[in-house]
C-alpha cells in the first residue's frame, strides 16, 4: 500500500502520576487519492493523530506506514528525510516564512532537499497558478496576502515534493466560511490531482462532508 | 543560504543596526591594533631594528642579574669574554642611554645610542660618526633644521652631526647615534648597558653561566626597555576585552534572532529541514553580518589611522596586521553565534502544529 497505514496505534501522555491516553488502537488506512476528514471536539486526540501520521511524535505501540515504510524504527534525522520527501504538511495556521514570497516558499522546500532553488521555479510558479495565486501574488510576501491567499501558498508548499501523504491540520480555522469551503475543495482536487492519500483534521462536520471519507474520533478513538 | 540570505533582506533593519555595531567594534580593534604597533615601534624600533640575532645583558659578578637596559652593564672582563669566545660571531657593545639635544634655539628629549657603525641604521646622507660626531634620524634633523656638519649639543657634550640616518626611536624618544666613547661622556657611563652578538656556534649558555651574563633573542631584549611590557600588555589586554565584547554581542544579537525565529525553524524542521541544515544557513548568515562588519570595520580603522598617524600619532598597521584582528573578529563572532544558534537543535518540529502551540 502506497497511502497512509496506522495499525492499532497508541500513544500516551504523562499526566502527573498516570498516562493520558490520546490514541486509543487507532486503525486507518488511506490510499493513494483518498480524501479522509476526521473529525471531533478540541483534546479528541486529532492532532495527535495528525503528528504521529506526521512522524513528529512516536507511539507508545502500532505501527505508522508512509508509503509502504514502517517509521518505528527511523532515527530523528531519517524520519526529518521522510517528512521532507514523502509527506506533505497543511499547516492550521499557514506559518509561512515572513523573508519569503509566496515563489521562494516552495523554492526552500527545494533547497533543504538539496535541489537547485532555480531549476525549481517553474515548478513552484506552476503550484501556486494550480491553487489559484496569480502572477503578481506568487511575489508578495506573507504580510501582503489575504488569509485564504496565505492558505493556498501553505498548501503549494506541501504538495511541492509530490508527497505520497498530506497531512491537513484544520486548514480553515482562520477563514470564513466561504473561503474555507473553497480550501476544502481544493483540497479534494489536489488530492485527485496529485495522488495523495490526504488526511484532514478538523472540528467543522460540514467541512468534513466534503471528504471522501469521515471518520469520527472521541477520547483518541476512532469510528 | 538560500533562507538566511532573504532574512538578512527583510529584517534588513535589524542587521543593518548589528552590522553597524561589529564595524564599530572592528574599527576601534583595528584602530587599537595599529595603535599597539606604532607605540611599540616608538618604543622599540632602535633596538628591535637591530641587524644582531642576540642581545647580551649583564651585571657585576655575584649582584641580581636582570633584562633590563637601564640596569645592565657590561663590565671589561664581560666584554673581553664574549669577543674572545670559541665560535663567536660579532660582538658590538651598546649603549643606550636618555638624553635632551640641542640645536640653534630647539630642544628635544633624544635616546642615545653609542655603537659601532656596523649596528648604525641605515644612512639617508652624510656618513657614520666617528669621535666627537652624532648621526640624527631624519625627522629630528627636519624638526630642528639640522644637516650634515651643523653643530647640536647632546647632554653637556657638543657635537658634529656627521650623518642623518633612516627613523628609529627608544623609549618613545628620537634615536641619535654615536661612538660607545662618545656615548660615555655624554651619558656618564663607563660601560656599555649591553651587548649586541652574532652567537654563531658559541655556547652562550655556558658564557651567560661563567660571567655572569643573560643573553636573549632581540625581540626578548624588547622587554629590557623601561615600560615596554606594561604599555604593550595594557593595550593587548584592551584588545583582548573588545574580543570578549564582540562574541558577547554577535551572540547574543543572534540568541535574540533565533528566539524570534523559533516557528520559522520549527516550520521548516518539520517540512524536512534537518538542524544541520538550519544551523550550517544561521552560521553562513553571521559569517555574511560578520564578513561584512569586520571588513567595513577595518577599513574605516585602516583609513582614520592613517589620517591621525599624518598629525605625529604613532600609528602602524600593515595588510597582515590589520588580518588578525579581522579574523580573530569573525571567529571569535562565529563562536559567539555557534553558541547562540545551538538551540536551533532543541526546538521542537511539534510546535509548528496548530494544537501544540
Amino acid at each position: 500500500m502506497n497511502g497512509l497505514t496506522l495499525d492499532d496505534v497508541v500513544l500516551s501522555y504523562p499526566d502527573g502520576d498516570r498516562r493520558l491516553t490520546a490514541l486509543d488502537r487507532v486503525s486507518l488506512d488511506v490510499d493513494p487519492g483518498g480524501f479522509t476528514a476526521i473529525a471531533g471536539p478540541s483534546g479528541s486526540g486529532k492532532s495527535s493523530l495528525l503528528a504521529v501520521a506526521a512522524t513528529l511524535l512516536r507511539p507508545d505501540s502500532g505501527r505508522v506506514l508512509i508509503a509502504g515504510q514502517d517509521t518505528a524504527a527511523l532515527s530523528p534525522r531519517r524520519a526529518a528525510e521522510l517528512r521532507r520527501d514523502r509527506i506533505g504538511i497543511v499547516f492550521q495556521q499557514p506559518n509561512l516564512l515572513p523573508s519569503l514570497t509566496a515563489l521562494e516558499q516552495l523554492q526552500a522546500v527545494a533547497h533543504l532537499r538539496g535541489d537547485s532553488p532555480k531549476a525549481a521555479l517553474p515548478r513552484a510558479a506552476q503550484l501556486l497558478t494550480a491553487v489559484g495565486l496569480t502572477d503578481a501574488q506568487q511575489r508578495r510576501r506573507p504580510h501582503q496576502l489575504s488569509g485564504g491567499e496565505r492558505q493556498r501558498v501553505n498548501i503549494a508548499r506541501a504538495l511541492f515534493t509530490r508527497p505520497a501523504v498530506l497531512l491537513v491540520d484544520e486548514p480553515t480555522s482562520a477563514l470564513d466560511r466561504t473561503r474555507g469551503a473553497a480550501v476544502v475543495d481544493l483540497l479534494a482536487t489536489v488530492t485527485r490531482d496529485h495522488a495523495t492519500a490526504t488526511v484532514m483534521v478538523t472540528h467543522d462536520l460540514t467541512l468534513a462532508a466534503r471528504a471522501d471519507q469521515v471518520l469520527h474520533i472521541t477520547d483518541g478513538r476512532l469510528r | 543560504m538560500f533562507v538566511a540570505l532573504r532574512d538578512i533582506r527583510f529584517a534588513r533593519g535589524r542587521f543593518a543596526l548589528m552590522g553597524a555595531v561589529v564595524t564599530l567594534i572592528t574599527m576601534l580593534v583595528a584602530f587599537l591594533y595599529g595603535l599597539t604597533g606604532g607605540l611599540a615601534a616608538d618604543a622599540s624600533s632602535a633596538v628591535a631594528r637591530l641587524p644582531a640575532a642576540s642581545i647580551v645583558f649583564g651585571s657585576p659578578q655575584g649582584t641580581a642579574l636582570e633584562v633590563s637596559f637601564s640596569n645592565s652593564s657590561i663590565g671589561p672582563a664581560q666584554l673581553t669574554a664574549w669577543q674572545s669566545a670559541p665560535g663567536i660571531g660579532t660582538v658590538a657593545p651598546l649603549g643606550i642611554a636618555m638624553s635632551r639635544l640641542t640645536s640653534q634655539d630647539t630642544a628635544a628629549s633624544v635616546s642615545v645610542l653609542g655603537t659601532g657603525a656596523a649596528l648604525l641604521p641605515p644612512l639617508v646622507s652624510g656618513r657614520a660618526p666617528a669621535e666627537g660626531q652624532v648621526a640624527v634620524g631624519a625627522k629630528t634633523a627636519r624638526a630642528d633644521r639640522i644637516t650634515v656638519g651643523s653643530r647640536v649639543t647632546v647632554g653637556a657634550q657638543t657635537l658634529t652631526v656627521s650623518g642623518i640616518t633612516a627613523d628609529r626611536s627608544y623609549g618613545h624618544a628620537a634615536s641619535v647615534w654615536t661612538t660607545e666613547p662618545t656615548w660615555q661622556r655624554v651619558s656618564g657611563a663607563t660601560a656599555p648597558s649591553a651587548l649586541a652578538v652574532q652567537p654563531g656556534s658559541a655556547d652562550t649558555a655556558a658564557l651567560d653561566r661563567a660571567r655572569n651574563t643573560r643573553t636573549v633573542s632581540r625581540g626578548g631584549a624588547l622587554a629590557g626597555i623601561d615600560g615596554y611590557s606594561a604599555e604593550q600588555s595594557s593595550l593587548r589586554m584592551i584588545q583582548g576585552f573588545l574580543f570578549v565584547v564582540s562574541a558577547l554581542v554577535v551572540g547574543a544579537f543572534f540568541t535574540v534572532w533565533t528566539v524570534q525565529r523559533g516557528t520559522d525553524i520549527a516550520v521548516l524542521k518539520a517540512v524536512g529541514a534537518s538542524s544541520g541544515y538550519l544551523v550550517r544557513d544561521a552560521l553562513a548568515q553571521a559569517l555574511v553580518l560578520l564578513l561584512g562588519g569586520t571588513l567595513t570595520g577595518a577599513a574605516v580603522g585602516v583609513a582614520g589611522g592613517a589620517l591621525l598617524s599624518g598629525g605625529g600619532l604613532p600609528f602602524a598597521l600593515s595588510g597582515a596586521t590589520v588580518a588578525v584582528p579581522v579574523l580573530a573578529m569573525v571567529a571569535l563572532g562565529l563562536a559567539g553565534a555557534g553558541l547562540a544558534v545551538r538551540r536551533i537543535t532543541s526546538v521542537d518540529p511539534l510546535t509548528a502544529l496548530g494544537a501544540s502551540r
